[in-house]
């Protein structure tokens, strides 16, 4: 099915969703580009689409914040439907107010972001390719440690502290983010010191994050935090045999006992 | 109910990057980087992500303030630009050209900066003129 067929096809399906749902969220067409919009019913639908990018989890977290007796369809990637897992695994979207109509990226959306799984479980449209071979990560591991040191040491004084990557990130929902924390990530300070803002970053998000690319895409200064993530979420995977939004019954890696008082720090924020 | 992305530009500096408004029910919430931007590129920088943040805020000027008596009052476009022009053309007149100084604005136009500095070198005379970016 081409690319054409499926968005048409695809247009059909949220029409016919629509009377079932109090609206879809799916991609619109903006610009040259595509961003994630709230499709209500009587709403002309053809500038919906398909893209590889943007953060739609991001969307549906603040719409449903904001009315969440609400039910919404929502138009999913793999991508997609992996961090909605675990988004829900800690009580930032209702799953169960959510219909979910899977689509399948191509082969070329799927190369664009290094993707290895580029289609959600629950496949509507579309046909699941293959995903992207992650062999980059080996040739890393290769290199002896003084080098991958070196690399990284590198990579992270290019920062410029824009936050972009931890903005643009789906799974980074804190009201109160420790990358703001003076104690942890001195202020004033540009590159922030090796390694404080990216190795917390990245340890605040292991088990969440599904490697989908965007704080990469994003970040102005061309730091390989691909690379760094999708070498995480391996070693997740074979140290723990988690899989990142791969099961929403699963219990999230880092599971803990959350006392009532904290549950305030958890509830879904209207942004950040 | 309302939730969609509106394509603007950051007003924040001259580069101009391209970003869309994040609205929801009419509020804009947030930014994000247009990835199909030629300059930008679907970057921006951490004033570009905070873009939104002034938009609907509080302290934002909604009419001209003239101070009266040591207080600040609201006024009229006239009012406020008749002011301007007498007090412009009264310092020039007792202090000379040179007293005056002008700032121009990486967020504005070339064409709008073009023309505060014509009113500054050939309505005023003198060549008091800057940008907001020397600060």
């Amino acid at each position: 099915m081409d690319q054409e067929s499926l968005v048409q096809a695809l247009r059909k399906a949220v029409q016919e969703l629509m009377p079932q749902v109090d609206g879809v969220i799916a991609l619109r067409r903006v610009g040259d580009a595509a961003a994630a919009h709230l499709y209500q019913p009587g709403d002309d639908l053809s500038d919906l689409t398909v893209a590889a990018q943007f953060p739609l989890p991001t969307s549906v977290r603040l719409i449903q914040a904001r009315y969440p007796d609400k039910t919404f369809g929502v138009v999913v990637r793999g991508c997609d439907e992996r961090q909605l897992i675990e988004l829900a695994k800690r009580q930032q979207i209702n799953l169960e107010r959510l219909r979910l109509i899977g689509v399948a990226c191509n082969a070329e959306q799927a190369q664009g972001c290094k993707c290895d799984l580029p289609f959600p479980s629950k496949l509507d449209f579309g046909e699941a390719v293959d995903g992207v071979p992650q062999d980059f990560l080996d040739e890393f591991l290769a290199k002896s440690r003084q080098e991958r040191l070196e690399f990284w040491k590198h990579a992270f004084s290019k920062c410029l502290k824009c936050y972009g990557c931890r903005n643009i990130c789906p799974e980074c929902f804190c009201k109160q983010c420790v990358l703001e924390e003076g104690l942890w990530v001195k202020t004033g300070a540009v590159p922030p010191p090796f390694p404080m803002f990216h190795l917390i970053r990245a340890m605040h998000t292991i088990g969440k994050c599904i490697a989908c690319g965007e704080c990469e895409r994003t970040c102005p200064a061309d730091i390989p935090l691909t690379l760094l993530y999708k070498l995480l979420r391996r070693d997740v995977e074979s140290v723990f045999g988690y899989h990142a939004g791969a099961d929403p019954n699963e219990a999230p890696l880092m599971d803990s006992t959350i006392f009532l008082a904290d549950m305030e720090l958890l509830r879904p924020s209207q942004k950040g | 109910m309302e939730y969609r992305h509106v394509p603007s530009v950051c007003t924040y500096c001259g580069v101009g990057c391209g970003l869309f408004l994040e609205v929801l029910d009419g509020q804009a919430v947030g930014t994000y980087p247009d990835p199909s931007h030629p300059v930008s590129e679907g970057h921006l920088c951490i004033k570009g992500w905070n873009a939104a943040g002034f938009v609907h805020h509080a302290g934002r000027l909604k009419t001209p303030l003239i101070r009266k008596e040591g207080v600040l009052v609201e006024a009229s476009w006239d009012e406020a630009l008749d002011l301007v022009a007498r007090e412009l053309k009264r310092i020039r007149d007792d202090a000379g050209p040179d007293a005056l100084a002008f700032l121009c604005s990486a967020k504005a136009t070339n064409e709008a900066n073009y023309v505060l500095q014509k009113l500054a070198r050939a309505v005023i005379g003198t060549n008091n003129v800057d940008h907001c970016a020397r600060l």
